[in-house]
């Protein structure tokens, strides 16, 4: 499973992605917010605030109580400042 | 065009007359042109945005469909620029057709509300003594409200 980061995101981690193969208990983006940080302390500092992070799987905008079984690619990203 | 994404500057005009080539039956168009401001007590060098293609093509093609479908559109068009841009110059332009005006003005307000929080990308803004992201601001997310039913 492919991670990409976007913005001030992709920016504070110093990278715009990360190859992951998360356990079967992580079943939704927000599980998966919570296992990446375990496991950087980058990460959870830059996720801390979660109401700041937006997602998408496969190309479509989800919530965080979104299950990601079958996911091929989970876009991160801070709310959306275009137009 | 109906939906587009591209760095290069745009001529305002030019995509507004090539709109306009097909009309029929059409009472009314309306085109907005975003630009990027800079004010002289506030003054910004460039402003960056930064996208997620596959995502913005995707949502900026399904708004363009809802607001066709909503307002009973004739014809919508959307051109959104990335990557780096200067004082002045155009960032967004959407274009709707109508039989009359209503339609054509409450279209174009529809996909410019919803666009700003629901098409991925992000403006960054480089001024004198550094660059900073924008943060995404709440009256955004009331103009997106407003069309929410």
């Amino acid at each position: 499973m492919k991670l990409l980061y976007f913005a001030w995101l992709r920016e504070r981690l110093a990278r715009d992605g990360d190859d992951i193969a998360p356990p079967p208990e992580v079943e939704t983006i927000a599980d998966l917010i919570d296992w990446m940080a375990g496991r950087d302390e980058g990460f959870a500092l830059a996720t801390a605030n979660r109401k700041l992070i937006r997602a998408a799987i496969d190309d479509r905008l989800v919530d965080h109580d979104t299950p990601i079984v079958g996911a091929s690619v989970i876009a991160l990203f801070p709310p959306m400042t275009g137009g | 065009m109906t939906v587009k994404l591209q760095s290069e500057p745009f001529d305002p005009g030019a995509l507004t007359t090539a709109f306009l080539g097909a009309t029929g039956g059409a009472g009314a168009v309306v085109t907005f042109t975003g630009l990027v401001r800079s004010t002289p007590d506030d003054p910004i060098l460039s402003l960056t945005l930064e996208h997620y293609p596959a995502l913005a093509q995707r949502q900026l093609e399904d708004l363009r469909a809802k607001a066709i479908t909503r307002f009973g559109l004739l014809a919508a068009a959307i051109l959104h620029r990335y990557g780096t841009l200067y004082p002045g110059e155009p960032i967004v332009q959407v274009m709707t057709l109508a039989a009359h005006r209503s339609a054509a003005f409450d279209g174009a307000s529809f996909i410019m509300d919803t666009l700003k929080t629901t098409a991925p990308f992000w403006k960054k803004e480089e001024r004198p003594d550094g660059t900073s992201w924008v943060d995404a601001k709440h009256s955004d997310d009331a103009a997106a409200a407003r069309w929410s039913t």
